[in-house]
């Protein structure tokens, strides 16, 4: 929506609101979160998820709002909101591509390789402490390698290569802490959290022999430590010099010759273009952190009886994924300009299977990270975080961000209570972003949010330079916390508020940012 | 430290050794016919208070005194005192607490070998030694199993720690967030008792009310989305919230119900007034709350931390077992007093200490009140020094597995967890002498 809307149209769009609120008609898009647009494929995505759709007679939603899209993309991409500026001018900006040109720019952004880490060590389980006990050097200079590997767009063949081949010290090789990030040393334990990660299968349900068969490739995978305070070398142990059999999860046997490492020899068989589960595993996982829903769902539950929803549009993402030479960034973008994605939360069909097949956007509610995060950058606050146990002491600086803590061990009341992953397995479900009781508790009466609220720096400035304007300083709150303008009906309604008894500007402006960061459209992705 | 580099006495293989010879004993005995006993003796207890001496109480210091085992070992803290039951002396630094002994029983024999917090604080809560699965622990069984899903229709959570969460181990385990504990936050020495999301200093009701209306009213993607499942979730939470935040929840933390006299009894302390919640809570039903009672890490200026810091601990917990006691809720309210370890027997005088002592996994004291478990006794003994386990050893799964009984849990019974593996309760004791049963 545009700035300086007439009151008169405005109150037209909140009418709107209202009116979708008692029945939803198909046609009209709903302000301020969608807009009119063509109906018509962007990319092959939309072609192949529009024919599944048709095939079900699902009516796919309307195109997002460019506010609600500029909110999206930037959550998504970066794990951040948009400053009030840069919403301005996006919105204000009347370039028809704006929205691809947002994307390459976000690609650019230091908070995307950030935000990226965050996701990966998940996966990967960093965490200095009990039951992984990476402690904390490890934690870092693992953190580190994997946030520069994104950064600097390592293709994801080189990436897991990497982490399935290396040897060396754990301080001075950061990849060999992926056999350190794992609940026992044993090789049964290694070959399930290697099957997991990088296929997406989970080992339980195996024949026991195909299990055995890729327990083989780990038995050679020694572990010592050294001198120095828990520094600890992952190497191949010599002395079995004799070959080694051992068999792929495809149920080819293989004889290793004595004097190969037969990493190297199940990586070489992993990636490979045809793998049926490399690329699938990897793609399925994107799209499953952009949807909140894997087109195979479970994400990390890959099996011959959990088929995917839209099988033509999971081949396509994995041909892409090795056309593009494994850039991640290529398949990212594909789902990115897709109008799949560009699609308004709001469904237009109430058929069971619209959610499984995106016909919408689905609402999920902020990580635990991404909300103190965005808590902190609309008040103008930091949180603190520090762990004395195990040793060295790990203090973060201030300024950081919440997304860029590299330990997953650390102590936080707030993340715990919001669902952080334990890390404990590398599952994607050990993240729950489910409301309880507590969390809006906490939310809506804490003294941690309402000290954010009423001395964090950024809100402070923007109230005393505001002296006393209300309406622009409502609009100014808006632009901070939903990233988008009032409408007029919310205006009337802000205006309304303060007319009542004992509400001056400053408390007005304090319940008007506590109301909006306990609107569900703050606290979801939307 | 952590369970490959295991340092302490007791290295995994004995575990595994004796976890191994625990369960042929105990095959012999029929864990069904246990539990009716353990039925038939006493109705079920309804609530447990878990006092956590957060950093590893000396047990020394407190109900193990060696007096004769000299200076090295006692420092100044020589003192005996005699108790309400002949035969049971405690150190002299806890003379009110010497006077509820008859309601409560020493367990002078505990060990687990780990003289790391994490380890030690994971062994003692869950009774597990660290390994593949990550167990929780028992507050967190306890809120799955007595909590809303078996009929607890309290105010607030079924499992609340006083004031900060014990931290530095997933207290729900595998059960996963759901059964973590409620922390209240804010100090309740103080008035308001500011409990996290039940009071917010300076916000009237009124505001709170109007302000809430203004939250609807800017609500315009709920609008949008009337039919959205986890968008009706989150509009259930939030009455929910609204519930606790204007109902009965916050009286039941608010001290200033008590007559002051009462207060005064407690001590006016974080860890008294802490004691004084506890019982409101287990009054209402709560069936698990954790005092979180920090400040027993103690490797420097140890005896002076000990004159400032026993009395606060012997007013608080004495004036909470008589209380209990005197309103009749000792009889279904199981306390339990613990560390994650004791302390090193033997001073450490030389630098840098000064007078310190050490992590001590090998054999510490833990003391257990209330829910049918008998007073007035001791169970197991240490050596003359307190430095190693005398007779019957008792591993936390012991204490834990009867504690168990004691709520009617069955503790060989299955432990529900998301991978669906075969987990029990808190399965066959190791490395000790069985579940207590002479107390029981």
């Amino acid at each position: 929506m545009k700035r300086g809307i007439g009151p008169l149209l405005g109150a037209a769009l909140g009418c709107v609101v209202l009116a979708a609120a008692l029945c939803p008609a198909p046609g009209q898009p709903v302000a301020p979160f969608e807009m009119e647009g063509p109906r018509t494929a962007r990319n092959r995505i939309d072609t192949l998820v529009m024919e599944a759709l048709r095939a079900h007679k699902i009516q796919p939603a309307h195109l997002c709002s460019d506010a609600v899209f500029l909110r999206r993309v930037y959550l998504d991409m970066i794990g951040t909101l948009p400053e009030p500026e840069e919403t301005r001018r996006f919105l204000e900006d009347p370039r028809p591509d704006k929205r691809a040109a947002l994307i390459d720019a976000l690609f650019a952004r230091p908070e995307f390789a950030g935000y990226w880490s965050l996701k990966w060590c998940d996966v990967l389980r960093v965490k200095a402490e009990f039951p992984i006990n990476l402690w904390p050097n490890a934690v870092q200079v693992y953190h580190r390698w994997i946030l520069e590997a994104i950064r600097d767009h390592k293709p994801y063949d080189r990436f897991v290569r990497e982490l399935l081949t290396t040897s060396g010290s754990n301080y001075r090789n950061p990849p060999v802490n992926f056999y350190r990030a794992v609940q026992g040393q044993e090789p049964a334990a290694i070959a399930a959290a290697v099957a997991l990660t990088f296929m997406g299968a989970r080992v339980a349900q195996w024949p026991d022999d195909r299990r055995a068969g890729l327990e083989a490739f780990f038995t050679r995978v020694a572990f010592k430590t050294t001198a120095e305070w828990k520094e600890e070398i992952v190497y191949l142990d010599p002395a079995p010099a004799g070959p080694l059999a051992a068999v792929f999860p495809d149920g080819k046997a293989v004889i290793i010759p004595a004097g190969t490492d037969p990493r190297g020899v199940l990586a070489d068989w992993l990636i490979r273009a045809n793998n049926p589960w490399f690329a699938r595993n990897i793609v399925n996982r994107i799209w499953s952190w952009l949807f909140g829903r894997g087109i195979l769902h479970e994400p990390d539950d890959i099996r011959p009886d959990n088929p995917p929803t839209n099988p033509a549009l999971l081949a396509f993402l994995e041909k892409e994924l090795v056309a593009g030479k494994y850039d991640l960034r290529h398949v990212f973008r594909l789902i990115l300009s897709s109008r799949t994605y560009q699609q308004s939360p709001i469904p237009r069909s109430d058929h069971p299977k619209a959610e499984a097949l995106f016909a919408f956007y689905p609402v999920r509610r902020l990580d635990a990270e991404v909300l103190v995060d965005a808590l902190c950058q609309i008040c103008g606050s930091t949180e603190q975080y520090s762990s004395a146990i195990p040793e060295p002491f790990t203090f973060i600086p201030e300024a950081n961000r919440t997304v860029e803590l590299a330990d997953g061990s650390i102590t936080s009341k707030f993340l715990e209570m919001f669902g952080r992953p334990a890390r404990d397995t590398g599952l994607e479900s050990e993240r729950s972003n489910q409301p309880t009781d507590e969390q809006r508790l906490h939310l809506l009466n804490s003294s941690h949010v309402q000290q954010k609220i009423e001395r964090g720096s950024k809100l402070r400035r923007l109230f005393e330079g505001a002296r006393g304007n209300r309406q622009r300083s409502v609009e100014a709150v808006y632009l901070a916390v939903l990233s988008r303008y009032p409408t007029a009906a919310e205006q009337a309604a802000v205006e309304q508020y303060f007319q009542g008894k004992g509400v001056n500007f400053r408390t007005g402006m304090h319940d008007l940012v506590w109301s909006l960061i306990n609107t569900k459209e703050f606290l979801y992705r939307h | 430290m952590n369970g490959r580099h295991t340092t302490s006495g007791l290295t995994r293989r004995e575990m595994m050794k004796r976890s191994l010879a625990g369960a042929a004993g105990l095959a012999l005995l029929d864990p069904l016919a246990l539990l009716a006993e353990a039925r038939a003796a006493a109705p079920p207890a309804r609530s447990v208070i878990q006092i956590w001496m957060w950093g590893g109480p000396s047990h020394l210091d407190t109900f193990d005194p060696k007096p004769a085992a000299g200076p090295d070992y006692c420092g100044p803290l020589d003192k005996v005192i005699p108790t309400n039951v002949d035969g049971i002396q405690i150190n002299a630094e806890l003379p009110r607490l010497a006077q509820q002994a008859d309601k409560y029983t020493i367990i002078r024999s505990m060990t687990h070998g780990s003289n790391s917090h994490e380890t030690a604080a994971y062994l003692v809560q869950t009774g597990h030694m660290p390994g593949r699965l990550v167990f929780p622990c028992v507050g967190a069984v306890v809120a799955l199993l007595k909590g809303e899903e078996h009929g607890y229709r309290g105010l607030v959570p079924p499992y609340i720690v006083l004031t900060r969460p014990q931290g530095r181990f997933s207290e729900a385990g595998f059960l996963g967030p759901r059964y973590k504990p409620f922390a209240t936050g804010g100090d309740p020495a103080r008035t308001p008792f500011a409990v996290e999301g039940l009071v917010a200093p300076g916000i009237t009701d009124a505001r709170q009310r109007s302000r809430r209306g203004l939250l609807h009213e800017l609500d315009s993607l709920g609008r949008a989305l009337p039919n959205s499942a986890p968008l009706q979730k989150l509009d259930a939470c939030e009455e929910k919230a609204y519930d606790m935040m204007f109902g009965d929840a916050r009286k039941l933390f608010d001290l200033t119900q008590e007559k002051n006299e009462v207060r005064d009894r407690y001590g006016r302390s974080t860890f008294g007034q802490s004691c004084l919640v506890a019982r409101r809570l287990v009054e209402h039903g709560v069936p698990y709350v954790t005092i979180n009672y920090p400040g027993w890490d103690t490797h420097k200026q140890h005896f002076e931390i000990m004159r400032r810091k026993l009395p606060e601990l012997d007013q608080g917990m004495a004036t909470l077992l008589q209380d209990l006691a005197d309103r009749d809720l000792l009889s279904s309210t199981i306390v339990w007093w613990s560390g994650e370890f004791g302390r090193g027997p033997k001073v450490q005088w030389e630098p840098p200490w000064n007078g310190g002592r050490s992590h001590y996994g090998q054999c510490f004291s833990a003391v257990v009140a209330g829910g049918g478990f008998k007073g007035g006794r001791v169970v197991g003994a240490s050596d003359e020094t307190g430095s190693r386990v005398a007779e019957r050893p008792v591993h936390p799964a012991d204490l834990l597995g009867s504690i168990y009984l004691r709520l009617g849990i069955d503790p060989d019974g299955p432990l529900p967890n998301p991978r669906g593996l075969d987990v029990k309760v808190m399965p066959a004791p190791k490395g000790g002498g069985g579940r207590l049963h002479e107390i029981m």
